[in-house]
């Protein structure tokens, strides 16, 4: 019989093998896929890398995309992200993974080759929502933006000099191409469905400052209505959109900015917990199958990633942000090649910027999770302030306009769960510091979320089924 | 860049790499005096950069880097390039 010790010699022993000559398979080969590649080495994994992109490209930069790269000044292909150290992969670039085989522990391609790996992470992150109507997206001159490739053919439009740019969605990124239209010179119209620009990420007070913002920089705002169809002429080129006013806007560029859709159609079947809202995982990015059960070997980071967080009520939050890239993947590469007792815990407060009309937005926490706003330092009128969110009298979420430096005041105060409304820094406050209501849209809108039906009886047998939304 | 067997040190003339995290800055600009040409305001606080800019400049982003208060900028290591295009 073993003793104690020699168990522990074992399981350590095993570890170090596996660190010597395991296989670990990176799926997504963007900013999440590439930092967690460093960190894999960093931590002294020195066997078998691989990652899978669907994109023929190094990892790149996305944020550049919309602001730099739209403007003309930086080409597309000048955003390739920088690397730490020697990476040392086998990259499978411009081939994507299609299936998961959990049991055969393999990832398949689309040219039909499969990849085998002791641990896998999944980055595969999201991609922009296509305009609802297929024909209409597929007519010239209409534009989403999340690729390198999306990027250089918008470039390419603006640069040419359109009549007119019109973008559907007044979201962050909808704004940013807004602002670089501006700054082009270009007439540009934005329709956006709820009452105000940036209203879903930070709320209807900072909605209203938003809209008088572009308005001032001449962008032809309209907000409570929608597009309902997109207009191509004889060769096939947009030229009018038809709004649900009755009116119409003739423009030669169109840009639908309706934010992301989780790329995890290529899981389906695998038996994990993913589906539109992303994989779930632990705050170890360790993903959860199906049942809820948490898996041992497959790890979740960057945009695709939903895991409870202890400042917001162990909710369950999905991160697009920058930052939740980078951490999520230190945490997931660590966590892949080390025992219990050593893990991480991914508990980043999340944080994101937007440049747009000369302005830099900045965020720390989580506005949406609040329900009442205050301004506690500079001045609206001249956007430059910082704005604190609350719910329940405490503070959940900050906000900044070209007022970045005091940020990390904000959160720290959110990290040690400080009072709603904060304690101000002490100068620079604006003469009212009540708390209004933030105005965030009612979260109770109707989604066509799939069914999770349970089977079985036995422990043994209990299981949790996906069942198609029914029509 | 296929490996050709021998031990030789190559020379690439490749652009630098580089990104800031904008997360971590808040508007120094001291970067923007330091290399005007890789790195920007837009209006008085929001950056936009370069991010492959011309290796011949990689001097200047070096002390731009270097003086940035906060350390949001993170140039290669200068291996970097061993992801041969589509496979």
């Amino acid at each position: 019989m073993r003793t104690r010790e020699a168990f522990i010699a074992a399981v350590h022993a095993l570890v170090e093998e596996f660190k010597t000559s395991g296989r670990i398979v990176i799926v997504g080969a963007s900013l999440a896929g590439l930092r967690a590649a460093e960190a894999l080495r960093a931590e002294g994994f020195r066997g078998h890398l691989t990652i899978i992109g669907d994109e023929p490209y190094e990892p790149y930069d996305r944020p550049p995309l919309s602001k730099q790269v739209l403007e003309g000044w930086v080409p597309a292909d000048h955003t390739t992200l920088p690397h730490q150290r020697a990476i040392d992969a086998e990259w499978r670039l411009g081939v994507a993974a299609t299936g998961l085989d959990r049991a055969a522990k393999v990832v398949r391609l689309a040219n039909g080759e499969e990849v085998p790996y002791d641990r896998l992470l999944i980055a595969t992150g999201v991609r922009a929502r296509p305009w609802f109507h297929p024909a209409e997206a597929a007519l010239d001159g209409v534009f989403t933006i999340r690729t390198r490739d999306d990027a250089a053919g918008l470039q390419q439009a603006l640069a040419a000099g359109p009549a007119r740019v019109l973008i559907i969605g007044a979201g962050f990124i909808g704004s940013e191409v807004a602002s670089v239209c501006r700054e082009l010179g270009l007439a540009v119209t934005v329709v956006e469905r709820g009452p105000a620009p940036l209203v879903g990420a930070l709320g209807g007070v900072i909605g209203a400052i938003a809209a008088a913002m572009q308005r001032d920089h001449g962008v032809d705002l309209r907000t409570g209505v929608g597009v309902t169809s997109l207009v191509g002429d004889a060769g096939g080129h947009v030229r009018r959109a038809q709004l649900s006013d009755g009116s119409t806007v003739d423009a030669d560029v169109v840009v639908a900015s309706l934010g992301s859709i989780r790329n995890t159609e290529w899981l389906e079947g695998a038996g994990l917990a993913a589906g539109r809202w992303g994989v779930g995982c632990d705050a170890g990015c360790r993903a959860f199958d199906i049942n809820g059960v948490v898996t041992d070997s497959i790890y979740v980071a960057g945009d695709i990633a939903r895991s409870p967080h202890v400042l917001y009520e162990y909710q369950f939050l999905a991160m697009e942000h920058w930052d939740n890239a980078v951490v999520g993947a230190e945490v997931a590469a660590h966590n892949m090649v080390s025992l219990e007792p050593d893990r991480w815990a991914h508990l980043l407060l999340p944080g994101f910027w937007s440049g747009q009309f000369g302005v830099n937005i900045k965020s720390v926490g989580v506005p949406p999770f609040g329900d009442e706003i205050v301004f506690t330092q500079g001045s609206i009128t001249e956007r430059r302030f910082a704005a604190a969110y609350g719910r329940r009298g405490r503070l959940v979420a900050a906000v900044t306009f070209n007022h970045g430096k005091w940020l990390p005041y904000y959160a720290a105060l959110i990290e040690r769960s400080a009072p709603f409304p904060p304690p101000p820094p002490g100068f620079d406050q604006p003469g009212d510091m009540q708390p209004v209501p933030a105005e965030f849209p009612d979260p109770s809108v109707p989604t066509a979320m799939p069914e999770v039906v349970l089977t079985g009886h036995d422990p043994s047998e209990r299981r949790a089924e996906v069942r198609a939304p029914r029509r | 860049m296929e490996p050709t067997g021998q031990t030789t040190i190559v020379r690439r003339r490749r652009p630098l790499r580089l990104v800031v995290d904008l997360n971590r800055c808040q508007g120094y600009a001291q970067c923007v005096f330091l290399a005007p040409e890789v790195f920007r305001l837009s209006g008085e606080e929001a950056l936009r950069y370069d991010p492959n800019p011309d290796e011949a400049l990689r001097l200047r982003v070096m002390r731009a880097a270097a003086a940035c208060p906060v350390q949001a900028i993170l140039v290669d290591h200068g291996d970097a390039g061993e992801a041969g295009g589509a496979s």
